[in-house]
């Protein structure tokens, strides 16, 4: 049998796949193609548009004609639909479907070394930009996994290769098995993909960080730009096809919400609006998502229950992670809600089958049912240019639709049929055979009771005689029934084998009894089946946990408002001339400080009696890597001037909390230190619970990391490095080939832009080039890691030769063997208050390091650059007083004025004073003292960090916890599907973290 | 900075740096006049008089009330200023490792599972420079100990002002240290990381230490003819001659650590580390495990938890009864140590008193090595090992030792670190005459 169809495939089948044009040389041609009638149908005909009773007449792969009054032709193939529903079937426009993929290269690491070339000729310079690869070229039509897609209702997919940030284009083609890639095609090429994901096929090491991915992108769009108007002596195919791609639907694959408006800044930046894909997790920003404008491809996708029956494992599952398996089927309501364009995509789906389920579950959440439906039909038809076609059920468009047992979004509605370009496939008859009943059955002159029920479809036959029931298989093939009956006499072990047919309310047919006898039988109909419909499985919507900002515990119910705040009797750490005021009072008001003084009255101030406490000035750190997304070091090369941690801010962070709860106000979030030229920083205020971008600073002055030493030179790597350099000498050339080509650079444009004549070719705009150009220019500053003596040295000289300034060295370790120096070329250093002993270039690091620089006139700030020290700067401020014995003032000043100063910003913060921020910090005591408690922090002069609170906001998390815990033990009962207890993990970044996987 | 996957070795560290020259013998008898003594007991003695003499605390008493008897040396103390125990270091690899990122200096870990013949203390290098840095804090004493592994090894607890380790040995081989599986692990390896979630083997990890204490039972008590030097360094734990140290953090695993220590009848146990101990205090107590705290500079273990959950710990253990001591295994431990005091600081800011801070650091640091008859305290006949600081020792502020004596040796304050400061203070001085 299957030789046979084997073969009936090759005799038959191929002939259909041919096209009209085509020679014909294996018989005639068929010219005559019947239509279709489906009639009696309910149609979505478009989301909003139902009709009822409706026709819809086929021709091929079209529809001819749809509605109520249709004359259908005599000779036609009707097919009567009465009671079932017709929508247009689904459209996936990020699928990857028929896609072939190599396995993954590994990266590097363990035995193998990273790369830093590229492995492809006549390319881009990076791998990881593929806009060359054209999905068309690399597709199979997979009739196995097409057939999956049809059953949870997809009749159209785009299909492309996520792979690579620029990963190339999809195309749009039909799940259609009966014809060929010649029919299936609609477009083949219709989208250009984007990720910010290196390729999984290359082990070139750059990028290495999520900005990394995001400065590469940014300077193709410049590069292709240049590419285009002919300014490049030689053939980059890469930029070649990305010129010729930027006609087609962009489509970026951001995935979290934080990375959604990633991309978005992006596109704005060059202006392409990119079709962005999600997932689900947008809500959690909501208002930054809306900002966008974009339209969001949202995964189905949400996380199962988590097990927490035991409850020591239960204990590491974090809040964040339980109210996200609550909240995360709200998503879609709440992105309809605010107005959000959005479509649905089945690709994230661990299993592709809970497609439907999932679909009525966000319905079930509040989902409208008709954005459910366009999501799925009309708005990704519309962005792909195809109304006319696809989406919606008209004359003329393909004909494309599913045909269900009635309303879609009902869990006991079934799909019945799939119909793709007039392709038609049953997935669950429903003109069929309908034999449910009860029936007299007759063999060898014994009667039996036969019963056949379930569905009509896929029936199940019972037989009994006498209460005692026989064991039976049932076979169903319309009309066709075969029954396999274990017999009940236990001497004669064996089988009764029927198979009959139906017809006229009886079965007929032969039984091979036991003995091998081959008689008839018949089976007449008594009662026919009382249909008992499926009871609707109600969906149990529970009560949805608030979202906090962020969405994570000690995240906030609403963001912080600014305040007008009166500090009566506090001592006041002004960290100016002033020094220290005792019994005095500070309001502050619109976010700055307006008087400090006695006996202010602050008519509608919220007064706060601070007597016997102390205000200081926000803890300012200098060095810091929290709140960073995906990497803290680009080292991939050994310059990465062109990214920039402004990209990166990760306003989720708890460690933003945390630092809050040391009274730190402000952050320098520095790119790391695996290469001498690093990455630019950004200058933060840790506004807990605000978005990104309203926590960037972006009025400061704008800094770049430079790093020295082991680690630019990868002296603890255990494989030994492979990059320039690899010793201290070569760091400084590192330094000269770039300033270098920098100022051939500059010189380059100068000249271009001053002559007249544009003939000339315009050079190349290179982000990294641009960058060291600001910094020549005195327009960008540099705090550079740096530990001995001798490359602090070296550093300043060249900066000396370049006729720039070093702003600051971070951590200078070995600063005090050289401060006379530092104070000359006058540079700051911001240091550790004791660390030492970890690597051999820090044997030398004491810590009367500060106190040092500070004697010779070296501006000194005490820094982190961890998560953990952040929170006691207080504390590193005070070891200067034990070491050293700088005046307390002094050392106060060390991490709040001094590294204002530092970073530029001291107009605005680092002391308090008239007209200042109101980045303040409410102490129990001297915040000196190991004693010290931070009792409020606050910025721009909204509270951020509350003692008072604390145990409340602690007591809340436990409920929340407790809330949780319940609904998902319920869900368990109830028959969820449960995931084991996974712990969240919080990155903590250092100056030398690698290998991010992001 | 911190975290090397494997280090470069080669480097020689210079053999022009100079170390602090111990100190000899006492032979001349001390009376310290003035200043309040913290006696490491929970309680103070204002205008304190302490003798010394032989190297042993001859009596702590109130100076208003005494007359002072005749001594070789006569210090007269502020009265603003304080007289402490030596502070103690437990789980310390002081002396171990030189230098974290030159795996050439680096003696902390043995290759092997299970190692209680491993002995840190013939590693211990009594030159450290970074044990230098350590005394002028007031920490004086610590506990050096192996890492790795499944049972490490055994620690010997040491005073720090040694020619070597021989001369440094305060109480030899005193304890076996069993890092107790955990219940969560991270899957995946470490350039393709998984989550973190629960550890599959846990149970077998439990029975593989189960199997390796049955037969070192059997092999004790059996006639130990045929000589197993693994098995024979396990002698003593259930004497109580030696101690089990179980390195643990999470609840469950403390839990499973107890019912171990019932099973076997381990007659001392320690627990190390202890993060989650606050959670199984009362049976902590009845069983009377003592806790080795970890560094309570820390962040919480967790994102849902308090954030100054690592600074309430010690109060918590201390509030029910669990005898606590501090220490700081982690990232940079060593260097660290000279923070020691001020970790017991942070406990008293969170819920203790500043008393009941500095027990954690002396008496019962002392109680849970098993050197109280000795040190820990300013009491009668104990070790005169202590210090005299200007102020508050807790306080980094104000934590400056002016004197220290270890057995009643007035030791060296200064360190490397000192020198640089002095030669780089006269650089400038000298450049600007």
């Amino acid at each position: 049998m299957r030789n046979f169809i084997h073969v009936f495939f090759i005799l038959f089948v191929i002939p259909i796949f041919a096209q009209d044009y085509f020679p014909k040389n294996d018989g005639v041609r068929q010219n005559f193609k019947s239509q279709i009638a489906i009639t009696n149908a309910t149609v979505y005909v478009s989301p909003t548009q139902k009709v009822e009773k409706a026709t819809i007449l086929l021709e091929g792969d079209r529809i001819l004609d749809i509605g109520t009054n249709i004359t259908i032709p005599k000779n036609v193939t009707v097919i009567d639909a009465s009671g079932k529903t017709i929508y247009p079937s689904f459209i996936d426009l990020y699928s990857e479907f028929g896609i072939s993929k190599a396995p993954a290269t590994p990266r590097g690491g363990g035995m193998n070394t990273p790369s830093y070339e590229p492995s492809r000729q006549g390319y881009y310079w990076n791998d990881h930009i593929k806009p060359e690869y054209q999905a068309f070229e690399n597709v199979t039509y997979d009739a196995k996994s097409a057939a999956g897609l049809r059953e949870i209702g997809f009749g159209t997919v785009v299909s492309h290769n996520s792979d690579g940030i620029i990963a190339g284009t999809g195309l749009l083609w039909t799940l259609n098995d009966a014809n060929n890639n010649a029919t299936r095609i609609l477009n083949q090429k219709v989208s250009q993909h984007f990720t910010f994901r290196r390729s999984r096929n290359s082990r070139q090491a750059y990028p290495s960080s999520l900005m990394g991915s995001m400065a590469l992108l940014r300077q193709v769009y410049h590069d292709a730009e240049w590419y285009e108007k002919g300014n490049s002596k030689t053939v980059d195919l890469s930029l070649d096809a990305f010129n010729q791609n930027k006609k087609l639907l962009q489509i970026f694959n951001a995935g979290d919400k934080l990375n959604a408006l990633r991309a978005a800044t992006i596109g704005k930046e060059f202006g392409v609006n990119y079709l962005i894909k999600g997932s689900g997790n947008e809500f959690e920003r909501i208002e930054e998502i809306k900002k966008t404008g974009a339209t969001y491809i949202i995964p189905l996708e949400f996380p199962e229950a988590y097990d927490v029956s035991n409850s020591f494992l239960a204990y590491q599952v974090s809040l964040t992670d339980m109210k996200f398996w609550n909240q995360a089927p709200f998503n879609l309501k709440i992105l309809a809600e605010n107005n959000i364009n959005f479509i649905l995509t089945a690709s994230d789906l661990k299993n592709q089958k809970e497609f439907l389920t999932q679909l009525r579950k966000a319905v079930a959440y509040g989902l409208p049912k008709e954005k459910a439906l366009a999501a799925l039909t009309t708005i990704p038809a519309q962005l792909l240019n195809q109304s006319a076609n696809l989406g919606s059920l008209k004359k003329g468009s393909l004909a494309n639709f599913i045909i269900t047992s009635g309303d879609l979004f009902e869990s006991k509605t079934i799909l019945h049929e799939n119909w793709v370009q007039g392709n038609r496939t049953i997935l669950s008859k429903f003109d069929g055979l309908d034999s449910r009943g009860t029936y007299d059955l007759v063999v060898n002159q014994i009667n039996y009771e036969l019963k056949i029920e379930g569905e009509a479809s896929k029936p199940e036959a019972k037989i009994t005689k006498d209460s005692i029931s026989f064991d039976t298989k049932t076979q169903f093939n319309d009309p066709w029934i075969n029954l396999l009956v274990k017999s009940k006499d236990s001497t004669a072990k064996g089988y009764m084998r029927l198979n009959g047919v139906f017809d006229n309310a009886a079965f007929k047919g032969t039984a091979t009894l036991e003995d091998g006898r081959v008689i008839p039988w018949t089976a007449q109909l008594k009662e026919p089946n009382k249909v008992k419909e499926k009871p609707t499985e109600e969906i149990v919507v529970p009560e949805m946990v608030p979202i906090a900002y962020p969405n994570v515990a000690f995240g906030n119910k609403e963001k912080p408002k600014q305040e007008t705040l009166l500090f009566k009797n506090a001592t006041v750490w002004t960290g100016e001339s002033e020094g220290i005021l005792k019994e005095t009072d500070v309001l502050i008001q619109n976010g700055k400080i307006i008087r400090i003084g006695k006996n202010i009255s602050g008519a509608n101030a919220k007064t706060i009696d601070a007597t016997g406490k102390h205000l200081t000035a926000g803890i300012i750190d200098e060095h810091s890597h929290i709140a960073i997304s995906s990497g803290v070091n680009e080292g991939g090369q050994n310059s990465s001037a062109e990214v920039t941690i402004e990209d990166v801010i990760n306003s989720e962070d708890i460690n933003i909390y945390r630092n809050l709860s040391g009274g730190v106000t402000s952050a320098n979030l520095l790119h790391g230190s695996a290469n001498p030229i690093g990455g630019r920083a950004a200058f933060i205020k840790l506004k807990w619970g605000y978005s990104p971008e309203e926590m960037l600073v972006k009025e400061a002055p704008k800094y770049i990391k430079f790093a020295l030493g082991e680690n630019v030179k990868q002296s603890n790597w255990g494989t030994g490095g492979s990059r320039f350099p690899q010793s201290r000498m070569g760091v400084e050339q590192v330094y000269e080939d770039y300033f270098t080509q920098a100022l051939a650079y500059e010189k380059e444009w100068k000249t271009y832009n001053a002559s007249k004549s544009k003939t000339k070719i315009k050079p190349r705009y290179d982000i990294e080039m641009e960058v060291l150009v600001e910094i020549l220019n005195k327009k960008r500053f540099i705090t550079c890691h740096s530990y001995v003596q001798s490359e602090i040295n070296m550093l300043m000289k060249l900066a000396d030769r370049y006729q720039f300034k070093i702003q600051t060295f971070t951590h200078i370790l070995e600063g005090y063997k050289v401060a006379d120096k530092m104070a000359a070329h006058g540079v700051g250093g911001s240091t550790f208050s004791d660390w030492w002993g970890y690597k051999f270039e820090v044997k030398d690091a004491i810590p009367h390091n500060a106190a040092l620089m500070q004697g010779e006139g070296v501006l000194v700030s005490i820094n982190s650059d961890d998560a953990e020290m952040s929170r006691r700067l207080n504390q590193e401020a005070a070891k200067t007083v034990k070491y050293g014995n700088v005046s307390e003032e002094e050392a106060w000043n060390f991490v709040t004025l001094n590294p204002a100063r530092l970073l530029q910003v001291d107009n605005r913060l680092g002391s308090i004073k008239v007209g200042k921020d109101a980045d303040v910090v409410l102490w129990s005591e001297s915040p000196l003292s190991i004693y010290a408690k931070v009792e409020k922090t606050i910025i721009d002069g909204i509270v951020f960090y509350d003692l008072e609170q604390s145990e409340a906001i602690i007591e809340n998390i436990q409920k929340e916890r407790n809330l949780m815990i319940n609904q998902l033990l319920d869900a368990k009962n109830k028959g969820s599907k449960t995931q084991t207890p996974k712990r969240r993990e919080v990155k903590h970044y250092h100056c030398d973290t690698l290998l991010e996987e992001f | 900075m911190k975290k090397y996957t494997l280090y470069i070795s080669l480097v020689l560290v210079s053999l022009s740096w100079g170390q602090q020259t111990p100190a000899a013998k006492q032979n001349q008898s001390i009376l310290i006049i003035g200043g309040t003594a913290h006696i490491g007991n929970g309680t103070t003695q204002e205008h304190s008089m302490i003798s010394i003499i032989d190297g042993k605390i001859q009596y702590v008493v109130d100076g208003r009330l005494a007359k002072p008897a005749k001594h070789d040396v006569v210090i007269t103390v502020n009265e603003n200023h304080h007289i402490y125990p030596g502070f103690i270091a437990p789980n310390s690899t002081l002396g171990l490792v030189e230098i974290d990122a030159v795996k050439a200096s680096d003696d902390v870990r043995e290759m092997g599972e299970m190692n209680p013949h491993i002995r840190s203390i013939i590693a211990y290098n009594a030159e450290s420079l970074i044990t230098e840095t350590t005394r002028p804090n007031g920490v004086l004493l610590a506990q050096i100990t192996p890492r790795g592994g499944r049972i490490s090894g055994t620690s010997s607890v040491v005073q720090l002002d040694a020619w070597n380790w021989e001369d440094a040995v305060v109480k030899a081989d005193e304890g076996i240290h069993l890092n107790w599986p955990r219940s969560y692990v991270r899957t995946g390896w470490w350039a393709e990381p998984g989550g973190i979630e629960a550890n599959k083997e846990y149970e077998n990890q439990i029975k593989a230490i189960q199997d390796f204490f049955s037969l070192s039972s059997n092999y004790l008590s059996g006639d130990r003819k045929n000589k197993d030097i693994s098995l024979e360094a396990m002698n003593g734990l259930q004497a109580g001659t030696k101690k089990l140290y179980v390195h643990a953090d999470g609840e469950k695993e403390i839990r499973d650590a107890l019912l171990f220590k019932q099973k076997n009848k381990i007659a001392k146990m320690v627990i190390v580390g202890g993060y989650y101990a606050f959670k199984v205090a009362d049976d902590l107590k009845q069983n009377q495990v003592s806790v080795l705290l970890k560094r309570v500079h820390d962040l919480p273990l967790l994102e849902d938890e308090d954030v100054n959950l690592p600074y309430k710990n010690a109060a918590l253990l201390v509030k029910k009864g669990v005898l606590t001591a501090l220490q700081n295994q982690g990232d940079m431990e060593r260097m660290q140590t000279r923070n020691l005091p001020f970790y017991a600081g942070t406990c008293a800011a969170w819920g203790l008193t500043k008393e009941e801070a500095l027990q954690l650091i002396t008496s019962n640091a002392a109680e849970i090595l098993g050197i109280s008859e000795n040190y820990g305290t300013l009491e009668h006949n104990k070790s005169a090992t202590l210090f005299i600081s200007e102020g508050d020792a807790l306080d980094m502020k104000t934590n400056k030792v002016t004197h220290a004596f270890i057995d009643g040796r007035g030791i060296s304050l200064d360190s490397r670190q000192d020198e640089l400061y002095e030669r780089y203070k006269g650089k400038f001085e000298q450049q600007k005459k």
